[in-house]
């Protein structure tokens, strides 16, 4: 059973919840190791169990190096795990091929990193019409409404480099959504923003979301973000990876 | 957004070595053109200029010289024919037409040849063309008038009514001034031959000129020889007689064989160029392959990028692939700029030189496989880094900067 806070909780304050039915993510006994540099076998992530419902939102509190960027790979189908499964929105993602999961991640997945990840050639109309690219094929009138949505209706042919890290991320937002996902995923969002674009770049992904009836799952370890989410589960206690590393 | 999509702003984002790279693969491009059309024109051109006669008859010597002095005006005559033996080939029976030229003399480098007036009223250069004026009339044999190649009128400007002292030998030297004054009487319409470059003047006025030696004032440099249709035998009996039976005389026949003969011997030259401009085009390969995979580093992060949004690594593989065949494609597009511009100057060095005129616009089998076996070499070039795009480790490098 995975662990819950309820709303405005201190993080460590536990709470069971009851299981969201129906479940759009569902992992079970989910493992991903690496191989340091040693030769030896590092276990970053074992979560036994993990849910979320569709149209759910939920926030992830971590330190860095807790394995969360992990975690969130592993259920964007980025990373192969090496044992559990993963499955999201019926489909059993982990015993997916890897040009499965790619496609899979096109259609139903949407991104959005801490480094905002644009692309500096392309302008932040372009950045969102490749949102759509490996999925459905773009639509570019969703691609300036979606913009538009965003508050850079007016800075359609704007390079990244062009834009304030604010807006930088708003077009991260813009073309996480392009796809219309039935999962977001976010990781440390507004890491790169300073408190006041933090807060507006939040509250702009989690409208978003709702607007486009998407799951969204943020992963963060800045207390502020984490208090805006009604739900916040503690990653130290679902990763019992880094549990037992960290255990006396 | 399509695959042509990702490689057209992947090459804007790179546009400097885009640029570079594609100008390399262009140069190369250029020059395989230049010199497989140049080698193949020229070939054909110097083995099918014959000024419409069929055979050349010149003192005892070097066959090519002799076709080298009397056809394309360069070199020196190998020696002198008498008169009277023009007047034997003349009346034989399978030669149709026999026309004797004398040479000597040039004006400010350009040559001065004696002739009859049989080269421009009977004589075809070309199937069905004849010698044509621009401006003036024909010479006058027994006056010294001149009729001037249309490339020596533009070059030297002249034109009917100016006058010009010849001087003494094929290379210009201002102390080697003839007395004679020559009257320009007409210029010839471009023909596209070596005829262009020539000063046409009545024969006796190079058997005549003052300096010249009073013994030889008969003789003739060589005589150029047009047999009667389907004579084909008779160039044979002429060939057994003068260069086997004979010990005076030299009879080139055919003409194109004589020229073929010296592309043969050049062969290995062409071997060579042609060499040359392959390894340019391997190394303009090497150097998209260089480009690409040196920048591949700074592309990890977009490619990962690309990969976390859904693209397959067949995409990226193939994104890479097409990138280096578009950057070859645009390099051929550009050698095709290259290949004009050289092969232009080319064509007017020729032209200037020889008389011999190359078409650079001219098809060529060269145009169509070459540009191909380029982006062919461009695409391969790009399976290097296209292979370590496809090895890309996403999360790794999809990971904040420090």
């Amino acid at each position: 059973m995975n662990v819950f806070n309820p709303p405005n909780a201190p993080l460590n304050h536990d709470l069971q919840v009851k299981k969201p039915d129906p479940f759009l993510l569902r992992i079970t006994g989910l493992e991903k190791s690496f191989r340091a540099p040693d030769g030896a076998r590092h276990r970053i992530v074992e979560v036994p169990e993990f849910a979320l419902a569709a149209n759910d939102e939920f926030a992830l509190a971590g330190e860095s190096g807790s394995g969360k960027t992990t975690f969130l790979n592993l259920i964007a189908g980025i990373l192969r795990a090496d044992a559990g499964t993963i499955q999201l929105d019926g489909a059993a993602v982990s015993s997916f091929s890897e040009s499965e999961r790619d496609r899979f991640r096109a259609t139903t997945i949407g991104y959005i990193f801490q480094t905002f990840n644009l692309l500096q050639g392309y302008t932040c109309l372009e950045n969102v019409l490749l949102g759509m690219s490996f999925g459905a094929g773009a639509d570019r009138a969703f691609a300036e409404a979606l913009l538009k949505r965003v508050g850079l209706g007016n800075r359609l042919k704007h390079y990244p480099r062009q834009l304030s890290s604010g807006q930088q991320q708003r077009v991260a937002v813009a073309r996480a959504l392009a796809n219309k996902p039935k999962l977001v995923l976010a990781d440390e969002p507004t890491g790169n923003l300073d408190h006041k674009n933090a807060s507006e770049s939040l509250k702009l992904i989690r409208e978003a979301c709702r607007e486009s009836s998407a799951a969204f799952l943020v992963v963060s370890h800045d207390r502020e973000v984490l208090a805006q989410f009604e739900r916040v589960g503690d990653f130290h206690k679902i990763n019992r990876a880094f549990a037992a590393e960290t255990a006396p | 957004m399509n695959l042509f999509g990702i490689v057209f702003r992947s090459l804007r984002q790179h546009a400097l070595s885009t640029v570079v790279t594609a100008a390399s693969v262009a140069l190369a491009g250029g020059l395989l053109l230049t010199v497989w059309v140049a080698k193949s024109q020229s070939q054909a051109t110097f083995t099918g200029v014959n000024a419409g006669f069929d055979a050349v008859l010149g003192a005892r010597g070097s066959k090519l010289q002799l076709v080298l002095n009397a056809i394309f005006h360069l070199e020196a005559s190998p020696g002198n024919v008498a008169w009277s033996d023009f007047l034997d080939v003349q009346k034989n029976p399978s030669v149709e037409l026999a026309v004797p030229l004398a040479v000597g003399d040039n004006y400010r480098g350009y040559r001065l040849v004696g002739t009859t007036s049989d080269l421009f009223d009977k004589a075809q250069y070309a199937p069905r063309k004849k010698f044509t004026l621009s401006s003036g009339e024909w010479f006058d044999p027994t006056r010294r008038e001149a009729v001037v190649g249309d490339f020596v009128a533009r070059k030297m400007n002249l034109k009917p009514g100016d006058t010009f002292h010849p001087f003494h030998g094929l290379i210009f030297d201002e102390k080697n001034q003839h007395a004679e004054t020559y009257v320009v009487v007409g210029v010839l319409k471009p023909s596209n031959t070596p005829a262009d470059r020539v000063i046409w003047i009545p024969l006796a006025g190079i058997q005549r000129m003052s300096g010249h030696d009073p013994k030889a004032a008969t003789d003739v440099s060589a005589v150029l020889v047009k047999l009667k249709a389907g004579s084909a035998l008779a160039g044979f009996q002429l060939d057994m007689m003068y260069n086997k039976q004979g010990n005076r005389l030299t009879f080139a026949w055919p003409i194109g064989s004589v020229m073929a003969g010296l592309f043969d011997k050049i062969g290995w030259f062409d071997l060579v160029l042609t060499l040359v401009a392959w390894l340019v085009a391997l190394v303009a390969s090497a150097s998209i392959l260089a480009s690409i995979y040196n920048s591949m580093n700074e592309r990890r992060r977009e490619l990962a990028i690309l990969r976390a949004l859904g693209a397959r690594r067949s995409i990226v593989f193939a994104a890479i692939v097409l990138e280096a065949a578009t950057i070859s494609a645009l390099g051929v597009v550009g050698g095709f700029g290259i290949y004009a511009a050289l092969m232009s100057g080319v064509a007017g060095i020729l032209r200037a030189q020889v008389g011999v005129v190359l078409n650079p616009f001219a098809f060529h089998p060269v145009m169509l496989w070459s540009p191909a076996a380029f982006i062919g070499l461009g695409a391969l070039a790009g399976i290097v880094p296209a292979v370590k795009a496809y090895r890309t480790d996403v999360a790794h490098n999809l990971a904040p900067v420090s």
